[in-house]
């Protein structure tokens, strides 16, 4: 008897042994990986889209109950570099990945991750080329040709100018991108676009690109470009004092963190965004405090889609029954056929809600800098 | 409005051009004397900006301090560029010291990257002056383009002077015109030549913090473009003629701005590059350049 009561204590012991384990198999956590830029020339947008990631992950981790482990890695905005940190992620086991941050690289890493099917999806990459004959790839961010119909429009509905220049980088499939969507959408507005010039990366010298948008007497410069060559537009209309409205797109972000800008130039720079860090909504308000007293800088946009792609993975797959167990062949083929479904709401935008081709639709909105800080229009 | 338009495209010319011109006559000095293409002069302005843009964000002081750091470093930089890299090679192949260049070059880049980053910075002017309002204001001189033109004016003057004036110009001369001969007469041919890259680098550094000061956006490839135009200014003008890069530099600037507005903006560099090659069908020593012929 008592040889069998010391058995069933085993048993017992055993079986709470064995319980515990299970209870933690449940919940365990979801391995996601991050691929961006943190170092480079684009390691603005990757680190601060690293750090709004793990705001997110820090603040579903404090929850308790069903974890993620966040797996970061530097592409230096390398397509090449991008893949081997694809790999490694992979080698590493996670079941998702959150990225790339940048075009480029993320269309080289969503061909390996289309053919080894990993769902991806991506914070910031905006060019159509990324979800394009993929479905694996989504978007938190708009689209390129979504981003210069959508400037048209705001320009157009918000009667910002009636005369309108643009410069571009010709160079750059970015630029173009959003510059054809932008005059096809002008087109129906009531603005005319009455100068174009163009660049390319190699470019210093952009008198000749200001002067000709200021003797055709635009009032408003559209700069569908990235924040450098931006940053040399606006001392140059500085020093031949043209005053007028610049309207930026995605690429503008981050203008404000160039070391050694003199952000008195951008004052009254206006630029379409999802997420303003000055926004009183009250998830988007505690997202910026917390980012500031963790980073002590302000969030961009990029950290916001970051943190929105964290609680959007969290949610939707848990939704669809996912779990810390499921491999990323599970996740991938539930998600595809869960997010078309899928209603968000996010702090840089809600609702957001995806077509099969991984798009987003989102309402969107500008932003304009005073002071030094983004103040939403 | 067009007169003015059209001025304004001439002083932004010229003003380019002055920057070009500055970079041009490192180029043409040291191909003079040493024969030599020096593929890293570009990158060398690129250092001399990022120690000015040091100077003057991270200790704080003056833009001035900031100019004579920055000479004092690439002047240093180009002696040992010259020392460790150039002059082991003196009797070897010229391809041999070309392909040593490019990869000086590729190596300052990468260096500049490692220690400050591949983040573009935005240099902050050193010249902090009114600019000049024409016209009732129609006409806009930036401050940065009058400090160009006069510092690219100076310069070619002083090194005019010295050339033909000093001791150590006049031993620059001869170097230039025979090594062999000027060695035979007493010159020290090793020292006149780092006494080149000395002034070259110098030059480099007030180019450098001149051209960032007008466009500000500072990364290490900053050089590069700016010091392959520099190199076509100094073709043109007939390399290793000191008023020749002067004047190469200035007609490149205008050409490529007058280019670009009336032309095509995507065309500009075309139009330069190809203005280049016609000139050297018909002259093939540039404007300025002297046909040598080789005795026997």
């Amino acid at each position: 008897m008592k040889k069998m009561t010391k058995f069933v204590a085993i048993v017992l012991a055993m079986m709470l042994v064995l319980s515990m384990g299970s209870v933690a198999a449940a919940e365990g956590a979801l391995k996601i990986g991050f691929i961006g830029p943190l170092t480079g020339a684009a390691a603005v947008y990757g680190t601060s889209a690293m750090q709004g990631g793990q705001i997110a992950v820090d603040e579903i981790n404090a929850l308790g109950g069903l974890q993620i482990e966040f797996l970061t890695q530097d592409d230096e905005h390398a397509p090449d570099k991008s893949v081997n940190a694809y790999d490694y992620l992979m080698q590493q086991g996670v079941q998702v990945i959150v990225g790339c941050v940048t075009s480029s690289p993320c269309v080289a890493v969503a061909d390996y991750a289309f053919e080894e099917r990993v769902f991806m999806l991506t914070p910031s990459a905006s060019s159509t080329a990324v979800t394009e004959g993929r479905d694996n790839v989504y978007q938190v961010c708009f689209s390129d040709p979504a981003q210069g119909s959508a400037s048209a429009q705001y320009i157009g509905m918000n009667g910002l100018a009636t005369k309108v220049a643009v410069i571009y980088n010709n160079a750059d499939a970015y630029s173009t991108g959003i510059y054809q969507t932008f005059m096809a959408e002008a087109a129906n507005q009531p603005f005319e676009v009455v100068s174009e010039s163009t660049f390319t990366d190699d470019t210093t010298d952009f008198s000749v690109q200001v002067k000709a948008a200021q003797d055709a007497g635009a009032e408003l410069i559209f700069l569908p470009i990235y924040y450098t060559p931006a940053s040399m537009i606006l001392k140059q209309a500085d020093s031949m004092e043209y005053d007028c409205q610049f309207f930026g797109v995605d690429g503008m972000d981050g203008i404000l963190t160039m070391e050694g800008f003199d952000t008195s130039l951008a004052e009254g720079v206006m630029l379409l965004t999802p997420f303003s860090a000055d926004s009183t909504e009250e998830r988007s308000a505690k997202f910026v405090s917390e980012y500031k007293t963790k980073y002590g800088e302000t969030p961009t946009q990029f950290s916001a889609d970051t943190y929105d792609c964290i609680y959007i993975l969290y949610d939707a797959m848990q939704k669809a029954g996912l779990t810390a167990e499921s491999s990323y062949e599970e996740v991938c083929e539930a998600l595809i056929a869960f997010m078309p479904t899928y209603s968000h709401d996010g702090i840089t935008g809600s609702p957001m809600t995806w077509n099969e081709k991984g798009e987003v639709s989102k309402t969107p909105m500008a932003v304009v800098i005073e002071n030094g800080v983004y103040v939403g229009k | 409005m067009i007169r003015v338009s059209f001025l304004s495209n001439l002083i932004n010319g010229i003003s380019l051009g002055s920057v070009y011109a500055i970079i041009a006559l490192g180029y043409t000095m040291v191909y003079g004397i040493a024969k030599m293409l020096n593929f890293a002069h570009g990158d060398v302005i690129m250092i001399g900006a990022y120690i000015s843009f040091c100077v003057t964000q991270y200790l704080g002081l003056p833009a001035w301090v900031s100019i004579l750091a920055s000479m004092l470093v690439c002047t240093l930089l180009g002696m040992t560029i010259e020392r460790l890299a150039y002059k082991p090679l003196r009797s070897a192949p010229s391809l041999a010291v070309l392909i040593t260049a490019i990869g000086m070059s590729y190596f300052l880049q990468n260096v500049a990257q490692l220690i400050w980053g591949a983040n573009p910075k935005s240099f902050n002017s050193v010249v902090a002056m009114e600019p000049l309002r024409l016209f009732g204001g129609q006409l806009i001189i930036t401050d940065e383009a009058i400090v160009t033109v006069l510092t690219c004016v100076v310069i070619m003057i002083c090194l005019t002077l010295f050339t033909e004036k000093t001791k150590m110009g006049k031993a620059m001369r001869a170097v230039s015109e025979d090594k062999g001969a000027a060695q035979l007469m007493g010159i020290n041919v090793n020292m006149t030549i780092s006494v080149t890259f000395a002034i070259g680098s110098a030059l480099a550094a007030i180019a450098g913090v001149l051209l960032c000061s007008t466009y500000p956006a500072l990364m290490p490839t900053t050089g590069s473009m700016p010091g392959i135009k520099a190199f076509t200014a100094a073709v043109f003008g007939g390399i290793g003629s000191i008023p020749g890069a002067m004047l190469g530099g200035i007609l490149l600037g205008v050409i490529e701005i007058f280019g670009k507005s009336y032309i095509s903006t995507e065309l500009g560099d075309a139009i330069v590059f190809a203005i280049l090659i016609i000139l050297l069908l018909v002259k093939p020593t540039g404007l300025l350049g002297k046909k040598v012929n080789e005795k026997v």
